[in-house]
């Protein structure tokens, strides 16, 4: 077995071992155990984890700004600055908050994405030619599935409010507006399953990435796709009792847990992976959800030309400056024709 | 090892960081809405008790049938999960092949026709169907053509 093929295995087994816990823990009567106690220690984790984490990070002190982003630092009035310049090199918070606006909601700087690559060079074909080229595909992929993700998740809030809140359904209206199959298929489903293949295909298909890919990059992907499939699998193919689902998950929302009959282990199955998800979010990969607020190079304005940034760890620093040096060597300095600033016998003139 | 020599020298304490959490308000304030956000399903519904949606079988035509006779096409806990595939099923089925009978699990042969057999017994749509249709907010488009039979029946006694 390869470098490769052990993280995927180890991966793809967790994954799989997973769902086989789940789905033989709801064979075994442990519905309550799956339904319940699960998803609470799940939520538990997850919110305690991002509170950890991004106070540990809210403590860590930053020693400097990083001034090179890309884009002209406000300067003389004559030097033009585009709103482009602005926006990336922004001179104030009110800026920040643009370009932290576009970084979370556009991905601006996955957008700036380049591949380097050594390609035949065509008068020569004997010899390479290192090209670097705009590499969009990354950040289509990234994008594609975050929003279908998002839009998921926010279709899934008919499961927790009742009554459901008429954004939502509307939400699901347009996301099913073909009317195409019963129950009406989601575009995102399919968006989903397909930015999720491309992003692993991504890491397979390179033999650069396929040696800096671990098993903890593959398993979000495999969770999220096991997470996706069972989803699809429930919703299309092999029904469970809706009415009862909702009826388990406004008990688990208001804190009074039960668990309604009829509803298939696939449901379990999919359930404890979403929970596996959120458990493993503060403590993976996944957290640069909330770390890209704490990114110095997206939340720092760079204002370094007029505005002092004092290092946090500064030290008391002692200095030992010419002149204490010159008192000290003075005598021997002037002996041997050294030039110094006084004359020994000033100096001493002075001491006394 | 002792730590004889550090980056700052000979012996050199070690300069000290201060223990706080910098960017004190945007932090909280970025933490309250993520709690706010992820909390709001917990925080909306906390202890309130949601009536379960109970579609209504008490129909006059459901109370004629004899006891043993008060089933559906299909067993009610399939039914529950898989209605809409069979209804649509049967709309491929009729539309399609022309062929308007459907043989149960059960081995018994019934009209393949929403408004013309499900709503012969299941009149009361607003107690049925919309009960849990309400409650995971699912819209079918049956309704786009065929009409509720509680319509008619309620324009039927106005008149």
């Amino acid at each position: 077995m390869n470098f490769t093929q052990r993280h995927i295995t180890v991966a793809l087994a967790a994954v799989l071992g997973l769902i086989a816990v789940a789905y033989v823990g709801v064979q075994g009567n442990l519905q309550l155990l799956f339904g319940v106690v699960v998803p609470y220690l799940a939520l538990l984790l997850f919110f305690e984890g991002i509170i950890y984490r991004v106070i540990k990070w809210a403590r860590s002190p930053v020693p400097f700004k990083i001034p090179t982003t890309a884009g002209q630092v406000k300067s003389l009035p004559w030097v033009p600055r585009t709103l482009g310049d602005k926006l990336d090199n922004p001179e104030s918070k009110a800026w920040v908050l643009g370009r932290m606006a576009l970084e979370v909601l556009a991905f601006r700087s996955l957008f700036r994405n380049t591949r380097t690559e050594l390609v035949p060079d065509p008068k020569f074909p004997e010899k390479a030619r290192l090209v670097h080229w705009s590499y969009k595909w990354l950040w289509l992929g990234a994008i594609a599935f975050h929003y279908a993700f998002l839009i998921i998740v926010l279709r899934h809030l008919r499961f927790f409010f009742e009554p459901t809140p008429h954004a939502i359904a509307l939400l699901g209206e347009i996301d099913g507006f073909w009317q195409f199959f019963i129950p009406t298929f989601y575009l995102t489903d399919i968006i989903i399953v397909l930015a999720l293949l491309y992003l692993l295909g991504r890491r397979l298909a390179n033999a650069n990435l396929r040696y800096i890919t671990l098993a903890s990059d593959y398993f979000p992907l495999f969770l999220i796709l096991g997470i996706v499939s069972t989803g699809i699998l429930m919703r299309y193919f092999f029904k469970t009792d809706i009415t009862a689902v909702k009826q388990l998950i406004m008990g688990l929302v208001s804190l009074k847990p039960v668990i309604p009959a009829g509803i298939s282990p696939l449901f379990y199955v999919h359930l404890f992976l979403v929970c596996v998800l959120l458990a493993y979010f503060p403590y993976s990969k996944l957290l640069h959800a909330p770390g890209v607020f704490f990114s110095p190079t997206r939340n720092l304005p760079g204002d370094n030309r007029w505005a002092l940034h004092v290092n946090p760890w500064n030290y008391p620093v002692k200095f030992h400056p010419y002149m204490e040096y010159e008192d000290q060597f003075r005598d021997a300095m002037y002996e041997a024709g050294i030039p110094v600033e006084k004359e020994p016998e000033t100096a001493e003139v002075e001491e006394e | 090892m002792a730590d004889y020599k550090n980056e700052f020298g000979w012996f050199a304490p070690k300069p000290t960081v201060e223990k706080k959490i910098y960017n004190l308000t945007a932090v909280a304030v970025g933490l309250g809405i993520f709690l706010v956000v992820f909390g709001a399903p917990v925080l909306l519904n906390m202890g309130k008790v949601h009536p379960v949606p109970q579609p209504s079988v008490d129909t006059p035509a459901i109370q004629k049938l004899a006891e043993k006779e008060r089933q559906c096409v299909e067993p009610t806990e399939w039914m529950r999960a898989n209605h809409m595939q069979l209804l649509w099923d049967w709309r491929e089925q009729v539309v399609r092949t022309g062929e308007r009978y459907y043989t149960t699990s059960r081995g018994k042969k019934v009209l393949a026709s929403l408004s013309n057999n499900c709503m012969e017994c299941h009149t009361n749509k607003s107690q049925f169907c919309d009960q849990c249709h309400n409650y995971v907010a699912v819209a079918p488009n049956c309704w786009g053509c065929h009409l509720p039979k509680e319509q008619n029946v309620a324009k039927a006694e106005g008149k």
